[in-house]
C-alpha cells in the first residue's frame, strides 16, 4: 500500500516538474550587483539570456553613445559586466536558449525587442497602441506589464 | 584634486553610515571649492540660488530631448523623476535621498553623463557645488 502510494507521489512530484519546465518564460534573475546597479541605473537591468553573445558585445562596445546616452564606464567595470553578459548570453550554454529561435545566423540586433523571440511573443497579444500608453512609455520597459520581470519571470499568462 | 578628496573620505568612511554620509558629501563640497577657486580666483563660496536657478534654467548646446536637469528629474527636487526608459528616479533632495552627496565616484559619474546631455559640456566645479548646495537645503 505504501509503495503505490510512493510511487503515486513519486508521479505527481515528477509531473509537476514537468509543468514547471514547460512553464516557459522564467530567466534567472540577474546575481552580479555590479550589473544589476550600472546596467540598471535608467532602465531595468535585462537578463543576458536574451540576446546573443556578439549582441551583448556590440552593446559593451558602443557604450558612449548607448541609444544616445553616454554609459560610459571605468575600463574594469565595463570588463566585469562584458563578461558576465557573454557567459549569460542566449548562446551561452550547451544549448542555445529559446531566445534564440528564430534568428538568422551573424545577426546581432541591439535591442531585446528586435529579437524575432521577443517580437513574435508580443506580436499576438499586444495591440500597437499598447506601447503608446503613457504608463508603458516604451517596449524596454519590461515592469509595466511583467510585474515580475526583474526576478526574471514573465509568466504572465 | 581627486586624491585628495579620495583621502578624505578615506578618512570619512571610517565613520559611522549617516554621518559619513553627512561628513563625505561635506567633503565633496570641499574639494569642489578648492576646485572652483583654483578656476576663479575670485569665487567666494558656493550659492544655493545659483543652484537652484541653474537646476530650474532651460540649457542650450545638449540634446534637445533633454534642455533642463528637470526634464528627467521633475521641477520638483522632492519628486520623483523618471528616466527615458521609464524607471524612477530617487529625488535630489538630500532630505528625501539622504546618500545622495556622499559617494564622489557616484557624483561625478553622474554630473559627467548628465551634464554632457543638458549642457553639452561638462559641469564646472562651481556648478557642481552650487548645485549640490541647493539641493542640500531641499
Amino acid at each position: 500500500m505504501l509503495k503505490v502510494k510512493a510511487l503515486l507521489l513519486g508521479g505527481v512530484f515528477m509531473m509537476s516538474q514537468f509543468s514547471v519546465a514547460m512553464a516557459d518564460e522564467r530567466y534567472r534573475p540577474i546575481d552580479n550587483p555590479v550589473v544589476e546597479k550600472e546596467c540598471g541605473s535608467c532602465h531595468m537591468a535585462f537578463q543576458p539570456q536574451m540576446m546573443p553573445k556578439r549582441s551583448w558585445e556590440k552593446i559593451m562596445d558602443g557604450l558612449d553613445d548607448h541609444f544616445g546616452e553616454d554609459a560610459s564606464l571605468s575600463a574594469d567595470v565595463s570588463q566585469e559586466i562584458r563578461d558576465y553578459l557573454v557567459a549569460n548570453a542566449a548562446d551561452a550554454g550547451w544549448w542555445s536558449g529559446k531566445f534564440m529561435r528564430g534568428i538568422k545566423e551573424g545577426d546581432a540586433p541591439l535591442r531585446i525587442t528586435e529579437m524575432p523571440y521577443w517580437v513574435r511573443e508580443h506580436r499576438k497579444e499586444v495591440p500597437a497602441r499598447a506601447w503608446d500608453d503613457p504608463r508603458v512609455k516604451t517596449k524596454a520597459n519590461c515592469q509595466a506589464c511583467h510585474r515580475g520581470a526583474k526576478l526574471g519571470y514573465y509568466d504572465d499568462d | 584634486m581627486r586624491k585628495m578628496i579620495f583621502t578624505l573620505l578615506g578618512v570619512g568612511a571610517l565613520l559611522g553610515t549617516s554621518y559619513a554620509a553627512q561628513a563625505n558629501s561635506v567633503l565633496i563640497l570641499e574639494g569642489y571649492q578648492a576646485q572652483a577657486q583654483m578656476d576663479d580666483p575670485a569665487f567666494r563660496e558656493f550659492s544655493a540660488e545659483r543652484g537652484q536657478e541653474f537646476f530650474l534654467q532651460n540649457h542650450t548646446g545638449g540634446k534637445p530631448q533633454t534642455p533642463s536637469c528637470t526634464t528627467c528629474h521633475t521641477s520638483d527636487p522632492s519628486g520623483v523623476g523618471q528616466t527615458r526608459a521609464g524607471k524612477t528616479i530617487a529625488p535630489l533632495a538630500i532630505s528625501k535621498t539622504p546618500d545622495r552627496y556622499s559617494d564622489f565616484e557616484k557624483v561625478e559619474k553622474w554630473f559627467r553623463r548628465n551634464c554632457t546631455s543638458v549642457l553639452g559640456r561638462t559641469c564646472s566645479a562651481r556648478e557642481k557645488g552650487d548645485f549640490i548646495t541647493f539641493m542640500k537645503t531641499r
